[in-house]
Protein backbone atom coordinates (compact mmCIF):
# COMPACT_ATOMS: atom_id res chain seq x y z
CA UNK A 1 0.00 0.00 0.00
CA UNK A 2 2.42 2.44 0.77
CA UNK A 3 4.38 1.06 -2.11
CA UNK A 4 1.39 2.29 -4.32
CA UNK A 5 0.98 5.72 -3.02
CA UNK A 6 4.76 6.09 -3.50
CA UNK A 7 4.21 5.03 -6.87
CA UNK A 8 1.29 7.36 -7.49
CA UNK A 9 3.66 9.89 -5.89
CA UNK A 10 6.32 9.62 -8.31
CA UNK A 11 3.48 9.78 -11.68
CA UNK A 12 2.10 13.12 -9.71
CA UNK A 13 5.51 14.83 -9.53
CA UNK A 14 6.11 14.04 -13.32
CA UNK A 15 3.33 15.75 -14.47
CA UNK A 16 3.53 18.24 -11.86
CA UNK A 17 7.13 19.55 -13.39
CA UNK A 18 5.98 18.68 -16.72
CA UNK A 19 3.01 21.80 -15.63
CA UNK A 20 4.87 23.82 -14.24
CA UNK A 21 7.81 23.78 -17.16
CA UNK A 22 5.32 24.30 -20.08
CA UNK A 23 2.39 26.21 -18.87
CA UNK A 24 2.49 29.48 -20.74
CA UNK A 25 3.41 32.60 -18.33
CA UNK A 26 3.39 30.74 -15.51
CA UNK A 27 7.56 30.53 -14.77
CA UNK A 28 9.53 33.20 -16.97
CA UNK A 29 11.03 31.55 -20.17
CA UNK A 30 14.42 30.81 -19.64
CA UNK A 31 15.51 28.44 -22.22
CA UNK A 32 12.83 29.80 -25.26
CA UNK A 33 12.99 33.17 -25.94
CA UNK A 34 8.99 33.12 -26.13
CA UNK A 35 6.43 32.04 -23.37
CA UNK A 36 4.45 29.78 -25.79
CA UNK A 37 7.40 27.60 -26.56
CA UNK A 38 7.83 25.01 -24.30
CA UNK A 39 4.24 24.30 -24.79
CA UNK A 40 4.65 23.85 -28.55
CA UNK A 41 7.79 21.42 -27.76
CA UNK A 42 6.74 19.72 -25.02
CA UNK A 43 2.97 19.70 -25.28
CA UNK A 44 0.38 20.20 -21.77
CA UNK A 45 -0.54 17.68 -19.75
CA UNK A 46 -3.73 19.25 -18.99
CA UNK A 47 -4.44 19.21 -22.85
CA UNK A 48 -2.92 16.11 -23.34
CA UNK A 49 -5.81 14.23 -20.48
CA UNK A 50 -8.36 16.52 -22.84
CA UNK A 51 -7.55 14.39 -25.59
CA UNK A 52 -7.39 11.36 -24.62
CA UNK A 53 -10.69 12.26 -22.79
CA UNK A 54 -12.04 13.11 -26.06
CA UNK A 55 -10.86 9.98 -27.99
CA UNK A 56 -12.33 8.24 -25.79
CA UNK A 57 -15.93 9.97 -25.42
CA UNK A 58 -16.17 10.28 -28.83
CA UNK A 59 -15.15 6.89 -29.30
CA UNK A 60 -12.39 7.75 -31.78
CA UNK A 61 -9.85 6.03 -30.34
CA UNK A 62 -11.29 2.70 -30.33
CA UNK A 63 -11.17 1.67 -34.34
CA UNK A 64 -7.67 2.65 -34.20
CA UNK A 65 -6.49 0.56 -30.51
CA UNK A 66 -8.43 -2.21 -31.94
CA UNK A 67 -6.66 -2.13 -35.55
CA UNK A 68 -3.05 -2.12 -33.58
CA UNK A 69 -4.46 -4.21 -30.86
CA UNK A 70 -5.35 -7.03 -33.49
CA UNK A 71 -2.15 -6.50 -35.27
CA UNK A 72 -0.49 -7.09 -32.05
CA UNK A 73 -2.19 -10.37 -31.52
CA UNK A 74 -1.83 -11.75 -35.03
CA UNK A 75 2.09 -10.57 -35.07
CA UNK A 76 2.25 -12.43 -31.28
CA UNK A 77 0.71 -15.61 -32.26
CA UNK A 78 2.14 -16.33 -35.54
CA UNK A 79 5.42 -15.49 -34.81
CA UNK A 80 4.81 -17.50 -31.80
CA UNK A 81 3.66 -20.51 -33.85
CA UNK A 82 6.36 -20.31 -36.12
CA UNK A 83 8.88 -19.99 -33.36
CA UNK A 84 8.16 -23.00 -31.69
CA UNK A 85 7.07 -25.29 -34.45
CA UNK A 86 10.65 -24.38 -36.20
CA UNK A 87 12.69 -24.30 -32.79
CA UNK A 88 11.89 -27.57 -32.10
CA UNK A 89 12.20 -29.06 -35.43
CA UNK A 90 15.67 -27.63 -35.51
CA UNK A 91 16.76 -28.88 -32.07
CA UNK A 92 15.77 -32.09 -32.86
CA UNK A 93 17.50 -31.96 -36.21
CA UNK A 94 20.75 -31.85 -35.76
CA UNK A 95 21.45 -31.63 -39.36
CA UNK A 96 18.97 -29.22 -40.18
CA UNK A 97 20.37 -26.98 -37.07
CA UNK A 98 23.44 -26.84 -38.71
CA UNK A 99 23.12 -26.29 -41.98
CA UNK A 100 20.17 -23.32 -40.72
CA UNK A 101 22.55 -21.70 -37.82
CA UNK A 102 24.10 -19.42 -40.29
CA UNK A 103 20.92 -17.95 -41.41
CA UNK A 104 19.59 -18.22 -38.18
CA UNK A 105 22.26 -15.95 -37.01
CA UNK A 106 21.94 -13.56 -39.92
CA UNK A 107 18.65 -12.82 -39.95
CA UNK A 108 18.67 -12.38 -36.18
CA UNK A 109 20.91 -9.47 -36.48
CA UNK A 110 19.58 -7.51 -39.04
CA UNK A 111 17.87 -4.45 -37.92
CA UNK A 112 14.06 -5.99 -39.08
CA UNK A 113 12.77 -2.64 -38.73
CA UNK A 114 14.12 -2.15 -42.29
CA UNK A 115 11.91 -4.86 -43.68
CA UNK A 116 8.90 -2.30 -42.66
CA UNK A 117 8.82 -0.46 -46.22
CA UNK A 118 9.68 -3.86 -48.00
CA UNK A 119 6.35 -5.34 -46.40
CA UNK A 120 4.56 -2.43 -47.17
CA UNK A 121 4.87 -3.10 -50.87
CA UNK A 122 4.78 -7.00 -50.76
CA UNK A 123 1.15 -7.03 -47.99
CA UNK A 124 -0.03 -3.56 -48.59
CA UNK A 125 -0.52 -0.81 -46.15
CA UNK A 126 -3.68 -2.90 -44.44
CA UNK A 127 -2.83 -4.81 -41.37
CA UNK A 128 -1.09 -7.75 -42.79
CA UNK A 129 2.17 -5.92 -43.59
CA UNK A 130 2.10 -4.74 -39.54
CA UNK A 131 1.67 -8.37 -38.80
CA UNK A 132 4.58 -9.75 -41.04
CA UNK A 133 7.20 -6.83 -39.06
CA UNK A 134 5.47 -8.02 -35.59
CA UNK A 135 5.74 -11.45 -36.37
CA UNK A 136 9.56 -11.44 -37.90
CA UNK A 137 10.24 -9.54 -34.12
CA UNK A 138 8.66 -12.14 -32.08
CA UNK A 139 9.96 -15.29 -34.34
CA UNK A 140 13.44 -15.18 -33.10
CA UNK A 141 12.67 -14.29 -28.86
CA UNK A 142 10.46 -17.81 -29.45
CA UNK A 143 12.57 -19.40 -31.76
CA UNK A 144 15.75 -19.04 -29.40
CA UNK A 145 13.89 -19.82 -26.08
CA UNK A 146 12.41 -23.09 -27.38
CA UNK A 147 15.28 -24.14 -28.95
CA UNK A 148 17.47 -23.45 -25.46
CA UNK A 149 14.62 -25.41 -24.01
CA UNK A 150 14.52 -28.06 -26.20
CA UNK A 151 18.75 -28.70 -26.14
CA UNK A 152 18.50 -28.30 -21.74
CA UNK A 153 15.78 -30.70 -21.01
CA UNK A 154 18.03 -33.02 -18.07
CA UNK A 155 18.70 -36.25 -20.11
CA UNK A 156 17.71 -37.88 -17.42
CA UNK A 157 14.22 -37.00 -18.03
CA UNK A 158 14.08 -38.03 -22.09
CA UNK A 159 15.90 -41.46 -20.44
CA UNK A 160 13.28 -42.10 -18.15
CA UNK A 161 10.53 -41.18 -20.39
CA UNK A 162 12.04 -43.80 -22.47
CA UNK A 163 12.31 -46.16 -20.17
CA UNK A 164 8.58 -45.73 -19.15
CA UNK A 165 7.92 -46.89 -23.24
CA UNK A 166 7.54 -43.40 -24.40
CA UNK A 167 7.92 -43.51 -28.40
CA UNK A 168 9.32 -40.63 -30.39
CA UNK A 169 6.03 -38.75 -30.66
CA UNK A 170 5.24 -39.18 -27.06
CA UNK A 171 8.58 -37.78 -26.21
CA UNK A 172 7.88 -34.80 -28.40
CA UNK A 173 4.28 -34.32 -26.73
CA UNK A 174 5.45 -34.44 -22.53
CA UNK A 175 8.86 -34.07 -22.98
CA UNK A 176 9.82 -31.52 -24.95
CA UNK A 177 6.98 -29.87 -25.76
CA UNK A 178 6.27 -28.94 -22.12
CA UNK A 179 9.81 -28.04 -21.24
CA UNK A 180 9.85 -25.49 -23.97
CA UNK A 181 7.02 -24.57 -23.31
CA UNK A 182 8.21 -23.37 -19.78
CA UNK A 183 10.87 -20.79 -21.53
CA UNK A 184 8.25 -19.68 -24.35
CA UNK A 185 6.46 -18.20 -21.24
CA UNK A 186 9.60 -16.78 -20.19
CA UNK A 187 9.99 -14.79 -23.57
CA UNK A 188 6.08 -14.41 -23.48
CA UNK A 189 6.71 -10.60 -22.07
CA UNK A 190 9.05 -9.88 -24.16
CA UNK A 191 7.67 -11.50 -27.23
CA UNK A 192 4.01 -9.19 -27.05
CA UNK A 193 6.29 -5.84 -26.60
CA UNK A 194 7.61 -7.16 -29.82
CA UNK A 195 4.82 -7.58 -31.73
CA UNK A 196 3.13 -3.99 -30.50
CA UNK A 197 6.58 -2.54 -31.11
CA UNK A 198 5.73 -4.26 -34.88
CA UNK A 199 2.64 -3.12 -34.97
CA UNK A 200 2.82 0.70 -33.79
CA UNK A 201 6.59 1.30 -36.05
CA UNK A 202 4.72 -0.43 -38.81
CA UNK A 203 1.60 1.97 -38.37
CA UNK A 204 4.04 4.76 -38.47
CA UNK A 205 6.02 4.35 -41.38
CA UNK A 206 2.39 3.54 -43.46
CA UNK A 207 -1.17 3.32 -43.29
CA UNK A 208 -4.33 4.70 -42.83
CA UNK A 209 -5.45 3.37 -39.21
CA UNK A 210 -3.81 2.41 -36.07
CA UNK A 211 -2.51 4.49 -32.77
CA UNK A 212 0.82 4.87 -34.84
CA UNK A 213 -1.32 6.13 -37.90
CA UNK A 214 -2.90 8.91 -35.51
CA UNK A 215 0.82 9.35 -33.96
CA UNK A 216 2.16 10.27 -37.40
CA UNK A 217 -0.85 12.40 -38.27
CA UNK A 218 -0.64 14.76 -35.44
CA UNK A 219 3.23 15.17 -35.61
CA UNK A 220 2.30 16.23 -39.18
CA UNK A 221 0.52 19.31 -37.94
CA UNK A 222 2.59 19.78 -35.01
CA UNK A 223 0.26 18.46 -32.83
CA UNK A 224 2.31 17.39 -29.86
CA UNK A 225 0.01 17.39 -27.42
CA UNK A 226 -2.00 14.39 -29.67
CA UNK A 227 1.61 12.51 -30.14
CA UNK A 228 2.30 12.45 -26.56
CA UNK A 229 -1.81 11.29 -25.74
CA UNK A 230 -1.30 8.75 -28.70
CA UNK A 231 2.24 7.77 -26.82
CA UNK A 232 0.30 7.47 -23.54
CA UNK A 233 -2.50 5.27 -24.44
CA UNK A 234 0.10 2.95 -25.90
CA UNK A 235 2.01 2.83 -22.91
CA UNK A 236 -1.25 2.19 -21.00
CA UNK A 237 -2.15 -0.82 -23.41
CA UNK A 238 1.23 -2.10 -23.45
CA UNK A 239 1.16 -2.58 -19.38
CA UNK A 240 -2.77 -3.77 -19.78
CA UNK A 241 -1.36 -6.56 -22.18
CA UNK A 242 1.90 -7.44 -20.15
CA UNK A 243 -0.69 -8.25 -17.31
CA UNK A 244 -2.86 -10.20 -19.05
CA UNK A 245 0.42 -12.22 -20.10
CA UNK A 246 1.25 -12.25 -16.56
CA UNK A 247 -1.91 -13.85 -15.00
CA UNK A 248 -2.17 -16.20 -18.35
CA UNK A 249 1.67 -17.27 -17.37
CA UNK A 250 0.90 -17.97 -13.59
CA UNK A 251 -2.43 -20.14 -14.70
CA UNK A 252 -0.76 -22.02 -16.78
CA UNK A 253 2.79 -22.71 -14.76
CA UNK A 254 1.51 -23.44 -11.58
CA UNK A 255 3.48 -26.77 -11.78
CA UNK A 256 6.63 -24.29 -11.44
CA UNK A 257 8.00 -23.86 -7.72
CA UNK A 258 8.04 -19.82 -6.93
CA UNK A 259 10.05 -18.54 -4.64
CA UNK A 260 9.78 -19.27 -0.89
CA UNK A 261 6.65 -20.47 -1.81
CA UNK A 262 4.39 -22.13 1.40
CA UNK A 263 1.43 -24.32 1.74
CA UNK A 264 -1.56 -22.58 3.41
CA UNK A 265 -3.16 -25.20 5.74
CA UNK B 1 9.28 -71.00 -14.47
CA UNK B 2 12.09 -71.95 -16.62
CA UNK B 3 14.82 -70.60 -13.67
CA UNK B 4 17.87 -71.73 -15.58
CA UNK B 5 17.58 -68.94 -18.27
CA UNK B 6 18.93 -65.70 -16.59
CA UNK B 7 17.04 -62.64 -16.32
CA UNK B 8 19.16 -60.55 -17.24
CA UNK B 9 23.09 -61.45 -18.82
CA UNK B 10 25.86 -59.32 -19.83
CA UNK B 11 28.38 -61.21 -21.12
CA UNK B 12 32.16 -59.80 -21.81
CA UNK B 13 31.20 -56.06 -21.73
CA UNK B 14 33.47 -53.03 -22.94
CA UNK B 15 32.71 -50.14 -23.37
CA UNK B 16 34.76 -47.05 -24.86
CA UNK B 17 34.16 -43.44 -25.03
CA UNK B 18 35.82 -40.77 -27.44
CA UNK B 19 37.78 -38.79 -25.32
CA UNK B 20 36.75 -35.21 -25.75
CA UNK B 21 40.05 -33.65 -25.76
CA UNK B 22 41.56 -35.76 -28.87
CA UNK B 23 43.50 -37.83 -26.51
CA UNK B 24 42.99 -41.55 -26.04
CA UNK B 25 39.48 -43.18 -25.72
CA UNK B 26 38.54 -43.65 -22.10
CA UNK B 27 37.60 -47.15 -21.66
CA UNK B 28 34.89 -47.54 -18.67
CA UNK B 29 34.55 -50.60 -18.61
CA UNK B 30 36.70 -53.58 -19.91
CA UNK B 31 35.27 -57.55 -20.12
CA UNK B 32 32.45 -57.45 -17.71
CA UNK B 33 30.16 -60.05 -17.24
CA UNK B 34 27.24 -60.33 -14.81
CA UNK B 35 24.10 -62.44 -14.92
CA UNK B 36 21.35 -62.31 -12.94
CA UNK B 37 18.76 -64.86 -12.17
CA UNK B 38 15.37 -64.59 -11.87
CA UNK B 39 14.03 -63.22 -8.44
CA UNK B 40 17.39 -62.68 -7.52
CA UNK B 41 18.28 -59.47 -5.84
CA UNK B 42 21.92 -58.62 -7.09
CA UNK B 43 24.01 -55.36 -5.73
CA UNK B 44 26.92 -53.72 -7.62
CA UNK B 45 29.00 -51.84 -5.17
CA UNK B 46 32.53 -50.11 -6.08
CA UNK B 47 34.29 -47.26 -6.04
CA UNK B 48 33.04 -43.61 -7.19
CA UNK B 49 33.55 -42.99 -10.75
CA UNK B 50 34.24 -46.73 -11.66
CA UNK B 51 31.44 -46.99 -14.13
CA UNK B 52 28.62 -48.55 -12.46
CA UNK B 53 26.22 -46.19 -13.62
CA UNK B 54 27.77 -47.23 -17.54
CA UNK B 55 26.81 -50.56 -16.95
CA UNK B 56 23.51 -50.09 -15.89
CA UNK B 57 22.96 -48.12 -18.92
CA UNK B 58 23.78 -50.65 -21.10
CA UNK B 59 21.39 -53.56 -19.18
CA UNK B 60 18.81 -50.91 -19.71
CA UNK B 61 19.25 -50.33 -23.37
CA UNK B 62 20.20 -46.85 -23.12
CA UNK B 63 23.48 -46.93 -24.40
CA UNK B 64 25.03 -49.78 -26.38
CA UNK B 65 28.50 -51.54 -25.87
CA UNK B 66 31.38 -50.78 -28.07
CA UNK B 67 31.55 -54.79 -27.61
CA UNK B 68 29.72 -57.99 -25.79
CA UNK B 69 26.42 -58.52 -25.90
CA UNK B 70 23.55 -58.22 -23.64
CA UNK B 71 20.23 -61.02 -23.09
CA UNK B 72 17.12 -60.48 -21.12
CA UNK B 73 15.60 -63.87 -20.47
CA UNK B 74 17.73 -65.02 -23.15
CA UNK B 75 16.94 -62.37 -25.63
CA UNK B 76 19.66 -60.40 -27.24
CA UNK B 77 19.44 -56.90 -26.47
CA UNK B 78 20.09 -54.67 -29.06
CA UNK B 79 20.21 -50.84 -27.69
CA UNK B 80 19.83 -49.34 -31.32
CA UNK B 81 16.92 -51.43 -31.74
CA UNK B 82 14.93 -49.73 -28.40
CA UNK B 83 15.29 -49.73 -24.56
CA UNK B 84 14.86 -52.66 -22.76
CA UNK B 85 11.39 -53.12 -22.48
CA UNK B 86 10.81 -55.91 -19.63
CA UNK B 87 13.46 -53.54 -17.32
CA UNK B 88 12.07 -50.52 -14.93
CA UNK B 89 14.86 -48.03 -13.86
CA UNK B 90 15.15 -45.90 -11.18
CA UNK B 91 17.64 -42.97 -12.04
CA UNK B 92 19.91 -41.59 -8.83
CA UNK B 93 18.43 -37.85 -9.88
CA UNK B 94 15.47 -36.77 -9.90
CA UNK B 95 13.64 -38.16 -13.56
CA UNK B 96 10.07 -36.79 -12.60
CA UNK B 97 8.15 -34.84 -15.26
CA UNK B 98 8.08 -31.42 -12.99
CA UNK B 99 5.10 -30.23 -15.20
CA UNK B 100 2.49 -32.94 -13.96
CA UNK B 101 1.25 -33.89 -10.76
CA UNK B 102 2.00 -36.84 -8.99
CA UNK B 103 -0.78 -39.16 -10.32
CA UNK B 104 0.26 -38.05 -13.80
CA UNK B 105 3.66 -38.99 -13.22
CA UNK B 106 2.70 -42.27 -12.04
CA UNK B 107 0.94 -42.91 -14.78
CA UNK B 108 2.74 -42.04 -17.67
CA UNK B 109 4.37 -45.29 -18.49
CA UNK B 110 0.42 -46.51 -18.73
CA UNK B 111 -0.63 -43.52 -20.63
CA UNK B 112 2.71 -44.44 -23.06
CA UNK B 113 1.10 -47.72 -23.29
CA UNK B 114 -2.44 -46.27 -24.45
CA UNK B 115 -4.17 -47.56 -21.36
CA UNK B 116 -7.32 -45.88 -21.19
CA UNK B 117 -7.29 -42.77 -18.36
CA UNK B 118 -9.73 -43.77 -15.85
CA UNK B 119 -7.94 -47.08 -15.38
CA UNK B 120 -4.89 -45.56 -15.42
CA UNK B 121 -5.65 -43.25 -12.98
CA UNK B 122 -7.18 -46.32 -11.03
CA UNK B 123 -3.89 -48.02 -11.12
CA UNK B 124 -1.84 -45.03 -10.27
CA UNK B 125 -4.05 -43.86 -6.81
CA UNK B 126 -3.49 -47.84 -5.75
CA UNK B 127 -0.14 -47.94 -6.28
CA UNK B 128 -0.07 -44.26 -4.39
CA UNK B 129 -1.15 -45.98 -1.66
CA UNK B 130 0.88 -48.71 -1.98
CA UNK B 131 4.54 -46.01 -1.63
CA UNK B 132 2.52 -44.13 1.53
CA UNK B 133 1.44 -40.96 -0.75
CA UNK B 134 -2.03 -41.86 -1.24
CA UNK B 135 -3.59 -37.94 -1.33
CA UNK B 136 -0.47 -36.63 -3.01
CA UNK B 137 -1.54 -37.17 -6.28
CA UNK B 138 -2.37 -33.67 -7.11
CA UNK B 139 1.23 -32.51 -5.89
CA UNK B 140 3.55 -31.87 -8.19
CA UNK B 141 6.97 -33.15 -7.67
CA UNK B 142 8.57 -29.55 -6.14
CA UNK B 143 5.43 -29.76 -3.44
CA UNK B 144 6.95 -33.01 -2.53
CA UNK B 145 10.08 -33.77 -0.12
CA UNK B 146 12.96 -35.67 -1.37
CA UNK B 147 11.72 -38.88 0.44
CA UNK B 148 8.24 -38.30 -1.57
CA UNK B 149 10.17 -38.23 -4.70
CA UNK B 150 11.80 -41.18 -4.19
CA UNK B 151 8.21 -43.03 -3.77
CA UNK B 152 6.60 -41.32 -6.29
CA UNK B 153 9.26 -42.34 -8.38
CA UNK B 154 9.51 -46.24 -7.33
CA UNK B 155 5.73 -45.74 -8.00
CA UNK B 156 6.33 -44.38 -11.60
CA UNK B 157 8.68 -47.90 -12.55
CA UNK B 158 6.77 -50.31 -10.51
CA UNK B 159 3.19 -49.62 -11.48
CA UNK B 160 4.59 -51.45 -15.09
CA UNK B 161 5.28 -54.07 -13.22
CA UNK B 162 8.90 -54.68 -15.22
CA UNK B 163 10.55 -58.65 -14.64
CA UNK B 164 13.80 -56.34 -14.41
CA UNK B 165 14.31 -53.68 -12.21
CA UNK B 166 17.32 -51.54 -12.56
CA UNK B 167 18.48 -49.09 -9.63
CA UNK B 168 20.71 -46.19 -9.85
CA UNK B 169 21.60 -45.45 -6.47
CA UNK B 170 18.36 -44.45 -5.92
CA UNK B 171 18.44 -43.28 -2.51
CA UNK B 172 21.66 -41.68 -2.44
CA UNK B 173 20.57 -38.09 -2.37
CA UNK B 174 18.20 -38.71 0.91
CA UNK B 175 19.13 -38.45 5.01
CA UNK B 176 20.27 -41.27 6.78
CA UNK B 177 16.46 -41.95 8.64
CA UNK B 178 14.36 -41.41 5.19
CA UNK B 179 17.21 -44.18 3.52
CA UNK B 180 16.47 -47.01 5.96
CA UNK B 181 12.55 -46.40 5.85
CA UNK B 182 12.57 -46.20 1.86
CA UNK B 183 15.12 -49.50 2.25
CA UNK B 184 12.80 -51.38 4.25
CA UNK B 185 9.58 -49.97 1.99
CA UNK B 186 12.26 -51.46 -1.10
CA UNK B 187 12.34 -55.08 0.63
CA UNK B 188 8.66 -55.02 1.32
CA UNK B 189 7.18 -54.35 -2.27
CA UNK B 190 10.00 -57.11 -3.54
CA UNK B 191 8.93 -59.70 -1.65
CA UNK B 192 5.68 -59.57 -2.67
CA UNK B 193 6.41 -60.59 -6.23
CA UNK B 194 10.23 -60.81 -6.16
CA UNK B 195 11.05 -59.42 -9.39
CA UNK B 196 15.05 -59.60 -10.68
CA UNK B 197 16.87 -56.62 -9.19
CA UNK B 198 20.08 -54.97 -9.87
CA UNK B 199 20.87 -52.17 -7.45
CA UNK B 200 23.84 -50.13 -8.05
CA UNK B 201 25.36 -48.24 -4.84
CA UNK B 202 28.72 -47.35 -3.24
CA UNK B 203 27.17 -48.04 0.13
CA UNK B 204 28.61 -51.86 0.91
CA UNK B 205 26.12 -51.84 4.27
CA UNK B 206 23.02 -50.66 1.66
CA UNK B 207 24.08 -53.38 -0.59
CA UNK B 208 24.70 -56.21 1.64
CA UNK B 209 21.47 -55.35 3.72
CA UNK B 210 19.18 -55.56 0.39
CA UNK B 211 20.75 -58.60 -1.63
CA UNK B 212 20.88 -62.14 -2.08
CA UNK B 213 24.37 -61.17 -3.73
CA UNK B 214 26.90 -58.77 -3.99
CA UNK B 215 29.52 -57.98 -6.66
CA UNK B 216 32.39 -55.90 -6.11
CA UNK B 217 34.07 -53.33 -9.28
CA UNK B 218 37.61 -52.87 -10.02
CA UNK B 219 38.46 -49.01 -9.96
CA UNK B 220 38.00 -47.23 -13.52
CA UNK B 221 39.45 -46.97 -15.98
CA UNK B 222 38.78 -50.60 -17.37
CA UNK B 223 36.35 -51.34 -14.55
CA UNK B 224 35.32 -55.33 -14.54
CA UNK B 225 34.05 -57.09 -11.25
CA UNK B 226 36.39 -58.53 -9.25
CA UNK B 227 34.10 -60.19 -6.85
CA UNK B 228 31.38 -61.88 -6.14
CA UNK B 229 29.76 -62.84 -2.91
CA UNK B 230 26.31 -64.21 -1.80
CA UNK B 231 24.67 -62.90 1.29
CA UNK B 232 22.46 -65.94 2.72
CA UNK B 233 21.06 -63.72 5.51
CA UNK B 234 17.59 -64.59 6.57
CA UNK B 235 14.68 -62.33 5.04
CA UNK B 236 11.89 -60.95 5.75
CA UNK B 237 15.41 -58.52 7.19
CA UNK B 238 15.16 -55.15 8.86
CA UNK B 239 17.95 -53.01 7.04
CA UNK B 240 18.11 -51.71 10.25
CA UNK B 241 18.74 -53.99 12.53
CA UNK B 242 20.01 -56.43 10.13
CA UNK B 243 23.20 -54.15 10.72
CA UNK B 244 24.09 -55.25 14.36
CA UNK B 245 23.75 -59.08 13.46
CA UNK B 246 27.18 -61.33 13.16
CA UNK B 247 26.22 -62.76 9.72
CA UNK B 248 26.30 -59.14 8.81
CA UNK B 249 29.58 -57.90 10.09
CA UNK B 250 31.48 -60.79 8.88
CA UNK B 251 30.35 -60.65 5.47
CA UNK B 252 30.79 -56.61 5.53
CA UNK B 253 34.55 -57.35 6.66
CA UNK B 254 35.49 -60.23 4.06
CA UNK B 255 33.64 -57.78 1.50
CA UNK B 256 35.39 -54.68 2.75
CA UNK B 257 38.71 -56.59 2.40
CA UNK B 258 38.09 -56.92 -1.04
CA UNK B 259 37.05 -53.56 -1.93
CA UNK B 260 39.42 -51.85 0.00
CA UNK B 261 42.44 -51.73 -2.06
CA UNK B 262 39.86 -50.53 -5.10
CA UNK B 263 38.97 -47.93 -3.18
CA UNK B 264 42.15 -46.39 -2.14
CA UNK B 265 42.86 -46.79 -6.12
CA UNK B 266 39.83 -44.65 -6.88
CA UNK B 267 41.04 -41.95 -4.35
CA UNK B 268 44.91 -41.87 -5.87
CA UNK B 269 43.49 -41.86 -9.37
CA UNK B 270 41.30 -39.36 -8.26
CA UNK B 271 43.75 -36.94 -6.69
CA UNK B 272 46.64 -37.62 -8.88
CA UNK B 273 44.00 -36.42 -11.72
Amino acid sequence: MRLRSLQILVVCLLVAFWYVMTAPGLIPPFYFDKANRAAFFFGEPQKVFWVIVEWFTTGEIFGHLGITLLETALGFFIGSAFGLAIGLWLALSPTASAVMDPYIKGFNSMPRVVLAPIFAVWFGLGVWSKVALGVTLVFFVVFFNVYQGVREVSPNLIANARMLGASRRQLLRSIYLPSAMSWVFASLHNAVGLAFVGAVVGEYLGSSRGVGYLILQAEGTFDINTVFAGILVLTAFALALDAAVGSVERRLMTWQPRASETEKV
Amino acid sequence: MNSSVPALKLEDITCRFAARDGGGAYTAVANASLSIAEGEFVSVVGPTGCGKSTLLNIAAGLLAPSQGSVSVFGQPLIAADGVNRRAGYMFQADALMPWRTGIDNVIAGLEFRGVPRAEAVGQGEAWLRRVGLAGFGDRYPHQMSGGMRKRLALAQTLILSPDILLMDEPFSALDVQTRQLMENELLALWAEDRKSVLFITHDLEEAIALSDRVVVLSAGPATRPIGDFKVDLPRPRDVSEIRMTPGFLALHREIWAAMKEEVLKAYAAQKAA
